[in-house]
C-alpha cells in the first residue's frame, strides 16, 4: 500500500475543498452574513493541511487497484469530514455527527437532512449544502485527477472506483479528455437549467441552489416545503431536468456526435418506459386527491422523476398517497437512475442485466444444452460484468439487511426504518412515514446516524470501495 | 495523434506503452476481452473488443478520426485485411506486421498496391541485427545510421583494458581516434559522457564512429576481436531461417540445431547447402558438444523459450570462448538479465516497436527535418535519432558551442556529402546534413527540439 501517494492525493482533495468553500464564502459576502468568518477559517484549515500533504511529491507514484479503491473511499470521507466544519463553527448544526450526516448527505447527493427548519440556516450554509450536491454528483476525484499530474493508468483505477454503473466505458482514449467532456456536458446542462429557472421567476439564489441540487440529483431544499411553493412552470422545468440528469452522460456525447440510434440505447429506453408507466399508474391512483387530472399528473410526474433520479425534491407530501402509489415509489427508489449519470439507486443497466441473467437461467433449465449469452444493444456482456453485477446485488442486500437491523434498535416502525435505509443507500433523501418528505432524519440516535452515513457513502461509491476499507486484507502488507 | 492498434500481443503491448507515453491517443482492438481489459487497465487507452478487420469494430474504435492504424495480430492475412479496410474506411496511414517470408518477399508490391505506409517483419529485423553483431563481434549491439556509414557501437570494457582509468578527452589526444563516446553504463547508472569522464573496468560504453574508423579504434585500445567464421544457431524458427540466409551470404559457415524433424526438412529444402541442419534437442548438452560447440566462434540461442535461451548461452559461455547472442522476447527482469554475462541480447518486439515509434514521431513532427532512424540505446533512458535537415531553422549555421542545447543532448555525428564528421564545438549544422543525436530526452521529434 502506497501510503505516501494516498496522503498526497488526499492533500489535493483538501486543497480543492478549500476552493469549493469559496462559493459559500462569496454568498456570505453578498448577503453580508456573519458566518463568513467560519467559512474563512474552514477554508484556511483545508489549505493548510492540504498544503502540508502535497508539499513534497512522493517518489513512488505507483497505484494499484486496491489503492484506487482506498483513495476513493478515504477521499469521500475526508471531503465530508472537512466539509462539515463550517456547520459546526457557525453552530447551525452543533454536533459533529449531525454536521457530518448533513455533508455526507450533500456530497453523496442524497439530500436527507437532520434539520427540522432549513429556513433558519444562513444563505451561505444553504449554498454550501447545494454546492456539495453539485460537486459530489459528477464525482470529485475524476475532476481533481484532471488537474493533478498523474499518469493515466493510475487515473483509470480511480475512475473505475468512482463511476456509477456496472462497467466504465471511456468516450475517448484519454481519461483526462473523457472527464473533460463529461464535465462540460454537466456544466452546460446546469447552466441551461439555471437560466430556465430564472425565466420562471426564481431569484438568482433560488435558481442556483435548485440547479445545483437537481444537477447532482441531490435534493436539499431551502424551504421547508421543498419545491411545493413554486409555480407549475418551475416544477415542470425541475421535473424535466431531474430526468435529464439521471440519464447516462455518454448518451449526450453520442447525441452531440450525431449518433442518435446509439444514444437511445436499451438502458435509456427502459428507463423512460419505467418512468412513463410509473407516472401513468400513480396519476390514475391519485387523481381523486387533486382538483384536476392535470395537477395529479404534474405531481405524480414530479415525484416519480424525483425519486427514480434519486433527487428527493417534493411538491406534495407523497406519504399521504394511497398504498399502491407508495409501494411503486419505493420500488422505483431501488431501480434508480441510469449508469454513468449523477443519480443513485441500483441503476437501470444492472436491473436489465439481472433480468436477462434470470431469463437465461430459466431458458437453460428448459433446454439444458442451449448456449446463451447476455447481450445489450447487440453487444455481448462479458461474464465478468454479469458476475460483478450479481456480486453487487448480494453485497447490496447484505448491507441493506445489516443496516436495517442496526436501525431497528431505535424501535421505529418497519416502514420508517426500511425506507430510511432505502432512501440513504440509494441516495434518494426522503422516505415514508417518519422520514417522509415533510419530516427529517434528526430523530435517529447517533449510532443509527453513523449507520446511515455509511449507507450513503456505500451507495454513492457503489459499495465496494467502502467495503474494502473494512476488509483486513486491504491493509495487509 | 489518434492511433489504433489491432492486436494486443507482445508487440502490441510494447507499442501501446511506448506510444502512450509519448502522448498519442490510442485505441486497442483485440478479440480477447481479457487482453483488452488488461491493457486498458494498465495504460490510459480505450479498448474495443472484436475483430479488427471488420468495419463496424474499426468504426467503434474511431477509424474516421484516426491518423494511423497498426495491425500486429498473429496472422499476416488478418493484418493485411485490417489495413486494407482501414484504408477504405478512414483516411489514415497503415502499418502491417508481415512475418511469413512468402509475403515479406513481396513487401514492396504489398506496400504499393495496398497503400501500406510500412510493412514490418520483426523476425527479419531481428535476424539482420544479429547478423550485424556477428560481423563485428566486439560490440554488444550495433545500430547503424546513414545507410550504414555511421555506427553506434556498444561494448563492455574488459578487465585490464588500457582504456580503464583514462578520461574521455584522452581518446582524441592520446589515441588520435575520431570516435565520440556517448553513454557509459556503470551498474544501474547511465552517464552521458563529457570530456572529463574517467572510464572504469566493466563499464558498458557506447561510441559513435564512422564504420571504417571503428575497427581502428578497437585495435588501438587492444580490444580482442576475432572475426567469426563458424556460427552455431539453436532454434529454426523464422529468425533462424532469415539469419542463416544472411550469414551464408557473408561467407560464414552455419550449423543450425532444430528439435522438430519436419521443420528440419523444410529448412533444409529452403536454405543454402552451406547450412548444416542438425536435428536434435539443444537442451541436451551432449548434442551441443557433439555438434562442435567447443570450436564455434559464435553461438546464437533462438528457441521459443526465453529461459532456455539464457541457460543455453550461459552454458556456451562456460564451455568455450565464443560470442553469444541470446533472444529474449517475453520476460522482463531487465536489470537481472543485464547482470548476467550474456554478450548480446536481442529483443524482437522492441526492435519492431522502435521502428514503428520512429515512423509515428516522423508523422508527428512538422516539416523541416525528418527523423530517419531511431534506436533505444538504453531502454527508456537514452535514445539515438538521425535527422535530415531539409530547411533553415534556428539550429542551422550556428556553431555547436553557441547553440543552447538541452542538458544531456549530444550531437554525435554529422554526415555531409558522403563524409562522416565527428563534430567539435566549431562545427555547425547545414541544410542537407544528416545529424545523429544521442540524448536522454526521450521523445525528440524534430531537430529543433535539441535546443532549450
Amino acid at each position: 500500500m502506497n501510503y505516501r501517494m494516498i496522503s498526497y492525493i488526499l492533500g489535493w482533495i483538501l486543497i480543492f475543498e478549500g476552493l469549493f468553500l469559496s462559493v459559500p464564502m462569496l454568498t456570505a459576502i453578498v448577503y453580508g452574513e456573519s458566518v463568513l468568518s467560519s467559512y474563512l477559517i474552514a477554508m484556511g484549515i483545508c489549505f493548510l493541511i492540504g498544503g502540508l500533504l502535497v508539499f513534497k511529491k512522493p517518489k513512488k507514484k505507483q497505484l494499484f487497484a486496491r489503492e484506487g479503491c482506498v483513495i476513493v473511499a478515504l477521499s469521500w470521507i475526508v471531503l465530508s469530514a472537512f466539509g462539515a466544519l463550517p456547520f459546526l463553527m457557525t453552530r447551525e448544526i452543533p454536533t459533529f455527527i449531525d454536521a457530518l450526516f448533513e455533508t455526507v448527505s450533500g456530497f453523496t447527493t442524497t439530500g436527507a437532512s437532520i434539520l427540522s427548519d432549513v429556513e433558519k440556516l444562513s444563505h451561505a450554509s444553504l449554498m454550501w449544502r447545494s454546492f456539495t450536491h453539485w460537486v459530489g454528483g459528477m464525482g470529485v476525484l475524476v475532476f481533481i485527477m484532471a488537474f493533478i499530474p498523474l499518469s493515466g493508468a493510475q487515473n483509470m483505477h480511480i475512475m473505475k472506483a468512482e463511476s456509477p454503473g456496472p462497467s466504465v466505458s471511456k468516450l475517448v482514449p484519454r481519461v483526462k479528455t473523457t472527464a473533460l467532456i463529461l464535465y462540460s456536458i454537466y456544466f452546460a446542462l446546469t447552466l441551461i437549467e439555471f437560466i430556465m429557472l430564472l425565466f420562471g421567476g426564481m431569484t438568482v439564489f433560488e435558481a442556483l441552489n435548485t440547479a445545483f441540487a437537481t444537477a447532482g440529483t441531490g435534493g436539499f431544499g431551502f424551504y421547508n416545503s421543498s419545491m411545493g411553493s413554486f409555480s407549475p412552470y418551475l416544477q415542470i422545468v425541475i421535473t424535466v431536468f431531474m430526468i435529464l440528469f439521471a440519464i447516462n452522460f455518454n448518451c449526450y456525447y453520442l447525441l452531440l456526435c450525431g449518433k442518435l440510434r446509439e444514444a437511445f440505447n436499451l438502458e435509456l429506453r427502459t428507463f423512460l418506459i419505467i418512468i412513463a408507466s410509473a407516472i401513468t399508474v400513480i396519476t390514475i391512483n391519485i387523481h381523486g386527491m387533486f382538483s384536476s387530472v392535470g395537477e395529479a399528473l404534474r405531481h405524480s410526474a414530479f415525484t416519480v422523476a424525483s425519486l427514480i433520479s434519486s433527487t428527493g425534491f417534493s411538491t406534495v407530501d407523497f406519504n399521504q398517497w394511497p398504498e399502491l402509489s407508495r409501494t411503486l415509489l419505493v420500488i422505483i427508489m431501488f431501480i434508480g437512475a441510469c449508469a454513468g449519470s449523477t443519480g443513485g439507486g441500483i441503476k437501470v443497466s444492472r436491473i436489465i442485466i439481472l433480468f436477462k441473467g434470470m431469463s437465461k437461467e430459466l431458458q437453460t433449465m428448459v433446454q439444458p444444452r442451449q448456449i446463451k449469452k447476455i447481450k445489450m444493444d447487440s453487444r455481448l456482456i462479458d461474464h465478468e460484468t454479469v458476475r460483478s453485477v450479481n456480486v453487487y446485488m448480494v453485497a447490496y442486500l447484505m448491507i441493506f439487511a445489516i443496516s436495517l437491523v442496526l436501525i431497528s434498535f431505535d424501535n421505529h416502525d418497519l416502514i420508517t426504518s426500511f425506507t430510511a435505509v432505502t432512501a440513504t443507500i440509494n441516495n434518494i433523501g426522503p422516505g415514508l412515514d417518519l422520514v417522509g418528505p415533510t419530516s427529517n432524519f434528526g430523530f435517529f440516535t447517533m449510532q443509527s446516524k453513523i449507520v446511515l452515513i455509511f449507507d450513503m457513502l456505500a451507495g454513492r461509491l457503489e459499495l465496494f470501495p467502502m467495503l474494502l476499507l473494512f476488509t483486513p486484507a486491504t491493509w495487509k502488507k | 495523434m489518434n492511433i489504433i492498434i489491432v492486436g494486443c500481443g507482445k508487440v502490441g503491448q510494447a507499442l501501446v506503452e511506448q506510444l502512450n507515453d509519448e502522448g498519442n491517443d490510442i485505441t486497442v482492438i483485440d478479440k480477447v476481452a481479457e487482453k483488452v481489459n488488461d491493457v486498458s487497465s494498465r495504460c490510459d487507452v480505450m479498448g474495443v473488443i472484436g475483430n479488427g478487420a471488420t468495419h463496424s469494430v474499426q468504426r467503434d474504435a474511431g477509424i474516421d478520426t484516426a491518423n494511423l492504424l497498426i495491425a500486429v495480430t498473429g496472422s499476416d492475412e488478418l493484418n493485411l485485411l485490417c489495413c486494407l479496410i482501414a484504408k477504405k474506411a478512414g483516411n489514415c496511414h497503415t502499418i502491417a506486421r508481415v512475418r511469413n517470408p512468402e509475403y515479406y518477399s513481396e513487401s514492396q508490391f504489398l506496400k504499393d498496391e495496398l497503400g501500406l505506409a510500412m510493412v514490418i517483419n520483426p523476425e527479419f529485423a531481428a535476424a539482420s541485427e544479429i547478423a550485424r553483431v556477428l560481423r563485428f563481434p566486439s560490440a554488444i549491439k550495433i545500430d547503424v545510421f546513414g545507410r550504414g556509414r555511421v555506427e553506434l557501437l556498444k561494448f563492455r570494457l574488459p578487465e585490464n583494458s588500457p582504456l580503464a582509468g583514462c578520461a574521455v578527452k584522452e581518446i582524441v589526444t592520446k589515441l588520435h581516434c575520431d570516435v565520440l563516446v556517448c553513454t557509459v553504463e556503470r551498474g544501474d547508472e547511465v552517464h552521458i559522457a563529457n570530456g572529463e569522464f574517467v572510464f572504469e573496468e566493466k563499464d558498458v560504453i557506447s561510441i559513435v564512429a564512422a564504420t571504417r574508423k571503428a575497427g581502428e579504434f578497437f585495435r588501438k585500445i587492444k580490444y580482442k576481436m576475432n572475426s567469426v567464421k563458424d556460427v552455431m544457431v539453436v532454434g529454426g524458427g523464422e529468425i533462424g531461417h532469415y539469419l542463416c540466409e544472411q550469414l551464408i551470404r557473408s561467407g560464414m559457415s552455419v550449423k543450425l540445431i532444430e528439435k522438430d524433424p519436419a521443420r528440419c526438412e523444410t529448412l533444409c529444402a529452403t536454405l543454402d547447402d552451406g547450412v548444416s541442419v542438425i536435428n536434435g534437442d539443444a537442451s541436451d548438452q551432449n548434442i551441443l558438444v557433439e555438434s562442435g560447440l567447443e570450436q564455434t566462434g559464435a553461438f546464437v540461442a533462438l528457441t521459443n523459450l526465453d529461459e532456455e535461451n539464457i541457460l543455453l548461452s550461459l552454458f556456451a559461455k562456460s564451455v568455450c570462448d565464443c560470442k553469444c547472442v541470446t533472444k529474449i522476447n517475453r520476460i522482463g527482469f531487465d536489470n537481472v538479465i543485464s547482470k548476467l554475462d550474456l554478450d548480446t541480447i536481442i529483443n524482437p518486439k522492441s526492435i519492431t516497436s522502435d521502428t514503428i515509434v520512429r515512423y509515428v514521431r516522423a508523422m508527428n513532427s512538422s516539416r523541416g527535418s525528418n527523423m530517419e532512424t531511431l534506436y533505444n540505446v538504453i531502454k527508456g533512458k537514452v535514445e539515438a535519432a538521425e535527422f535530415i535537415i531539409k530547411e533553415d531553422s534556428p539550429v542551422v549555421d550556428v556553431p555547436l558551442m553557441e547553440l543552447d542545447l538541452k542538458p544531456d543532448v549530444l550531437v554525435a555525428a554529422i554526415l555531409r556529402d558522403k563524409k562522416v564528421m565527428i563534430p567539435r564545438g566549431h562545427d555547425s549544422l547545414q541544410i542537407g546534413d544528416a545529424v545523429i543525436i544521442v540524448s536522454r530526452q526521450i521523445g525528440l521529434r524534430n531537430i529543433t527540439d535539441i535546443r532549450k
